[in-house]
């Protein structure tokens, strides 16, 4: 289990000091001058107007939801797919099952219009 | 075959062999990253009829090392009204998982040193392609975060529309390479590339031609690509999420998108293309497939008009996720029947 992971855990810190040096160099040598202007959000060069804290369409957190309900279907069908020649034709006709009532769902959510983005 | 090196019959070795092939693999990634920017600009400019970069040191070899240096010495720019720590949090978020994820990808077969086995693979993961969608999934709070914590409407828009894009093809990235595992029957990339090693037509391309396409599609759209370049349109969003980023922050977003390349590279090489299987020795034949597929999504860019939004969710919910399903139930039925 350790010597699997030990690697990864290795190279996840290489990376990240890798990405904190690059940062921390930059912010050291780079130069500093304050002007309000400039650190104002950007704004194609006219005045600030509106915030960013806005409402955004509810479809994001359709999609969203929609990702979630998806991807645990596909995570499901991950082990399935790894003992798939030893299952044969119970194998199948089990996720057959399976994907057909995945398939009811999106039907549903496609005639709801979730899908769409007019 | 010697003894497996392990961590328990010499840990001195285990540890130096260990740290030799991450540095080796980091080194020559960061490589690619930096050279596949200029390449990047050499290509499109001759598909323009341009030069590209030429001042810089013989044929302009050293742009990318000049634009690191100047990226290095230029102002780093929080702005004011920013969350201080996740603006600062969210390129390293970023960078860190696409430059890990090559972990498990194998860029040999194996070598004796000094009496046992040494697998050429950073780490062999029994759940590799888990690994690899994780690591995928986990890009997307880097983007989030950084169109957040800028406070800026452009930026906010930016990384929304990129998190919808990601994970939407992340799920059809996902279901593509399903069939593939069916064939294999195991996650482990070692072991996918070994049910390919009987040659070039065991190659998982020829038997599962449809799910290498929808891979692809799919992986250049998780990677924000051109034509699927949406969060940077900059045309309507200025440069989406990375619109208040600067200095090395900005270039660390820039790492990230070409580390991303050049792993879903890797990975499509490994899973349809029998990795580092091929006529030189092991990581040279994954190397060129790599910089091939690396040359390809650069022509793509020189080529195709980018997708307009409501075209792009239509594709991968509408196109892509059915024809992922489809294929695992041709697949299922081929093998059975």
């Amino acid at each position: 289990m350790l010597e699997s992971y030990l690697p990864i855990l290795v190279l996840i810190a290489i990376a990240l000091l890798f990405a904190l040096g690059s940062v921390t160099f930059s912010f050291i040598f780079g130069p500093k001058k304050y002007s309000a202007v400039k650190f104002a959000p950007y704004e194609c060069g006219m005045p600030l107007f509106g915030t960013a804290r806005e409402r955004f369409s509810v479809k994001f957190y359709i999609v969203a939801m929609l990702f979630i309900l998806f991807d645990i279907e596909a995570v499901f069908l991950y082990p399935w797919a790894v003992v798939f020649k030893r299952l044969g034709m119970f194998g199948f006709i089990e996720m057959g099952v399976f994907i057909v009532i995945l398939l009811v769902g999106y039907a549903y959510v496609w005639k709801k219009g979730a899908l769409e983005w007019e | 075959m010697p003894e497996m090196l392990s961590l328990s019959n010499d840990p001195i070795l285990f540890v130096t062999v260990m740290l030799a092939k991450i540095l080796a693999v980091f080194i020559v990634v960061i490589l690619i990253v930096a050279y596949a920017t200029y390449a990047e600009r050499k290509i499109i400019g001759r598909m323009q009829t341009r030069l590209g970069p030429t001042m810089t040191g013989p044929l302009g070899l050293l742009q990318p090392i000049a634009d690191g240096l100047k990226l290095f010495f230029k102002e780093d720019i929080i702005p004011a009204q920013a969350s201080k720590f996740a603006f600062v949090l969210a390129p390293m978020m970023i960078l860190v998982p696409a430059f890990i994820t090559i972990a498990v990808v194998p860029f040999g077969g194996n070598v004796v040193v000094g009496g046992y086995t040494v697998p050429l693979q950073i780490a062999d993961l029994n759940v590799g392609i888990l690994y690899i969608l994780a690591m995928a999934g986990l890009g997307v709070y880097g983007i989030v975060l950084a169109g957040w914590a800028s406070n800026n409407k452009y930026s906010l828009l930016g990384g929304v529309r990129s998190a919808a894009q990601m994970i939407s093809y992340e799920l059809a990235a996902g279901l593509s390479i399903i069939s593939v595992f069916m064939l294999s029957e195991t996650l482990s990339l070692r072991g996918i590339v070994e049910a390919q090693a009987g040659g070039i037509t065991d190659w998982y391309i020829f038997s599962q031609p449809l799910a290498f396409c929808l891979f692809v599609i799919t992986s250049l759209a998780e990677v924000n690509r051109t034509p699927f370049d949406l969060p940077e349109a900059e045309t309507e969003l200025v440069s989406g999420f990375c619109t208040e980023y600067s200095s090395m922050k900005y270039a660390l977003f820039f790492m990230a998108e070409y580390a991303n390349m050049v792993v879903i590279s890797a990975v499509t090489a490994t899973l349809f293309l029998g990795g580092p299987a091929g006529p030189f020795p092991g990581a040279i034949n994954l190397l060129l497939k790599i910089f091939f597929f690396m040359f390809v999504f650069i022509w793509i860019r020189a080529t195709f008009p980018r997708v307009k939004y409501n075209q792009l969710m239509y594709m991968g919910w509408k196109i892509f996720l059915p024809l992922a399903l489809l294929n695992i139930v041709i697949t299922g039925a081929v093998v059975v029947f």
